[in-house]
């Protein structure tokens, strides 16, 4: 029983569970009609609740679980692998229907026109009963939380956002608040925003598939499931005070010291590389640095134009092209820092704490 | 003379369900309210759906692929009647919440203990959760069938503000019952802002915004200052995410919401293949 525990814990690691979460989305992404069938559902589905119900026997597992905050997480835990696994197997339909020059499964319907009355407001009569007895059976079953009044000189360890907030504050690890609390946000509105301008492929238009989209949907769903949702569960579930790493079955321990020596790239250069000591002017002392990120953004597109997106820089044209490759990158630069952490305790590639201006 | 029995009688047929139902339904007052009548032809069905405000929402005939909860997962809709009831419940917890220092604790505790019916609160809470998830997973949707694409992108931007506005409502409300959880919250959430580029006073760009020897942005004049309305979470953010909360945001929300409706008829109703 340790021993399971503490290999879970050991999985639990945000390293181990970024990375074999992006593993498992991409492999499942190349073989979906091995990954997203039912049997594999009821697998996981079942093995999701079995490993809930039998963790409920450990005391730090059930404590972290009920806080009746996270309760609702819990749901969202189970709810977004269902609607992955849910459309992905609509979408793997489809691509064997188009393969095999059937109609699409919406299609059989789009010809055909109901009444609104009865046909839709009753569904949707029923969807309001069903939701109205849920919140009212919920709000019975579980009060909302209250606790000690507000005391602005006694801040509790941990301090979390509110929970939808807390992928911002797991990002808070690897970027500066500037980044991670005002500049990330603002790009992932702006991207959000920017991707039906971007995404000019006319296919998929109002149907599910994976075939015809396979580029957008692997993109999206690594930034909505990875980068925001796992986030989000991590953050809620697994940092404990001062934000350390805590396993599911792991005692919140106040004084549990994570040893990390975080290193500039500055000083891997000049001190490490060189066997200098770190010139006084901070531009200088960051030179590589910001040599460094304007070749991500200002060279990474000018080369991918010409070699593997081509046919993006083609077919969207330079200003489409330039702002997706620009999102891309913003995007990738999280799991980027995140290894560079994770391999070298790198801690910021331009760091000029002088200004406030750490990347 | 009719005897006792056969009057009874009488009263207990004029008295049965279907026979006082047809009687309200021919009296002035009820055709007065519901012009069609009962929806019992298809010609009455397509009236009502005319007739009515609510129901006018809707087309009078939709697309049958569109109306499967299958393609859609119904969570805009579920987004939408969780707005509701948080409107219903908020105006509920308006009666009850003053929002000062003095009373925000007190009126919270005592929405349970005193109040009758005391879970408004509870409602009002797990619908809010419930709607940050739903907005989520109803992007989700829209993402995985596509429906961003023309001629429905406009209504996807709609949707992201909306998407921010519900995170926003979600975020003021957590401060308003004034416990260790909520000004901790809040005080981490808003405390981002001082690291705003230029705008915020540990924020990168902000010491170069200087009068003389004057500096612009302090952390009296910054983001985080106009967010809180003082240095750090105090009455003057209890008011403000109050007002937000309660009347501003929940405006823009509604409004955006009938835009986000219209365009959705009028981009061609629910997406489909063509
Ligand atoms: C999309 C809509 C809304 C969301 C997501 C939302 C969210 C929240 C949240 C998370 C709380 C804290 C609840 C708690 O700690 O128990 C709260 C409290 C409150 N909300 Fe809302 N709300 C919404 C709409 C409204 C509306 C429309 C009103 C009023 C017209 C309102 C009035 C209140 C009041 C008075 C409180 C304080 C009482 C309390 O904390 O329980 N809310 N809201
Ligand atoms: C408060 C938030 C929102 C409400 C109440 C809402 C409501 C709705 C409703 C009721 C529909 C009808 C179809 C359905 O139920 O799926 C719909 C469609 C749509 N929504 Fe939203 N929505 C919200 C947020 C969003 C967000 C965050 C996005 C995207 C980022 C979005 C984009 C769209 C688009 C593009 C459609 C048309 C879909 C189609 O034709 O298939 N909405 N919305």
């Amino acid at each position: 029983m340790e021993f399971i525990k503490d290999f879970i814990n050991f999985l639990s690691d945000p390293k181990i569970l970024i990375v074999l979460a992006s593993a498992l989305l991409f492999v499942s992404l190349r073989y979906p009609h091995k990954f997203y069938t039912d049997r594999a559902a009821a697998i996981v589905f079942s093995g999701m609740a079995l490993f809930l119900v039998l963790s409920m026997f450990d005391a730090d597992f059930r404590l972290i679980v009920s806080k009746p905050d996270n309760v609702p997480i819990v749901g969202m835990l189970f709810l977004v692998p269902f609607f992955t696994w849910f459309s992905m197997r609509e979408a793997v339909r489809n691509d064997k229907r188009l393969a095999d020059g059937k109609p699409l499964t919406e299609q059989e319907e789009t010809a055909e026109k109901v009444l609104t009355w009865p046909d839709l407001v009753y569904t949707e009569l029923i969807c309001m009963v069903v939701l109205t007895v849920v919140l009212i059976g919920w709000s019975l079953l579980l009060p909302a939380p209250i606790e000690e009044p507000a005391n602005p000189s006694a801040s509790p360890n941990p301090s979390k956002a509110p929970w939808y907030f807390l992928g911002l504050q797991e990002m808070l690890v690897y970027f500066d608040p500037w980044l991670a609390g005002v500049v990330f946000p603002s790009l992932i509105i702006v991207g959000l925003m920017a991707i039906p301008y971007i995404d000019t492929n006319p296919k998929g238009n109002g149907y599910y598939t994976l075939k015809e989209r396979k580029w957008e949907i692997s993109v999206f769903l690594f930034g909505f499931l990875v980068l925001w949702i796992l986030l989000v569960i991590l953050g809620t579930f697994l940092r404990g005070p001062n934000w350390s790493f805590f396993g599911p079955y792991e005692y919140w321990d106040l004084h549990k010291l994570e040893a990390l020596v975080n290193v500039n790239l500055s000083e891997y250069i000049w001190v490490k590389a060189l066997g200098m000591g770190l010139p006084g002017n901070p531009l200088i002392r960051e030179i590589f640095g910001f040599i460094a990120i304007l070749a991500y953004f200002l060279a990474i597109p000018a080369v991918l134009a010409k070699t593997s997106f081509k046919r993006f820089y083609n077919t969207l044209g330079a200003a489409r092209y330039h702002t997706m490759v620009f999102l891309l990158l913003a995007m990738a630069s999280l799991p980027i820092k995140m290894v560079l952490r994770w391999l070298f305790n790198l801690k910021y590639i331009v760091g000029i704490p002088e200004y406030f201006f750490n990347i | 003379m009719p005897n006792l029995k056969d009057r009874l009688r009488e009263g207990l047929e004029f008295l049965s369900p279907s026979n006082v139902g047809k009687y309200i339904q021919e009296s002035q007052i009820y055709r007065s309210i519901f012009r069609v009548g009962v929806p019992d032809s298809d010609r009455k069905r397509m009236l009502v759906m005319l007739g009515s405000v609510f129901l006018h929402l809707h087309p009078v005939k939709v697309r049958k692929s569109g109306i499967r909860m299958r393609y859609t997962w119904c969570m805009g809709g579920i987004t939408f009647f969780l707005f509701l009831v948080l409107t219903f419940t908020g105006l509920l917890l308006m009666f009850y919440y003053r929002p000062t220092l003095e009373y925000a604790y007190v009126d919270i505790i005592d929405l349970r203990e005193q109040v009758p019916l005391g879970i408004m609160r509870e409602i009002h809470r797990w619908g809010a959760h419930a709607m940050v998830i739903s907005v989520w997973l109803h992007m989700y949707r829209v993402f995985m069938t596509g429906s961003y694409k023309p001629p429905r992108e406009f209504n996807w931007n709609v949707g992201v503000i909306l998407l921010v506005l519900t995170l926003l409502l979600s975020f003021t409300g957590y401060l308003l019952p004034w416990d260790q959880l909520a000004i901790w919250a809040i005080t981490v959430g808003s405390g981002m802002a001082r690291a705003t580029p230029f705008l915020g006073h540990e924020g990168p760009g902000a010491a170069l915004l200087t009068l003389g020897d004057i500096p612009l942005v302090s952390n009296t004049s910054d983001a985080r200052f106009a967010l809180l309305g003082g240095r750090f979470v105090g009455e003057a953010a209890l008011l403000r995410f109050y007002v937000l909360h309660c009347v501003g945001l929940p405006l823009v929300a509604g409004f955006l919401m009938a835009i986000h409706f219209w365009r959705i008829r009028r981009d061609g109703g629910i997406s489909g293949p063509v």
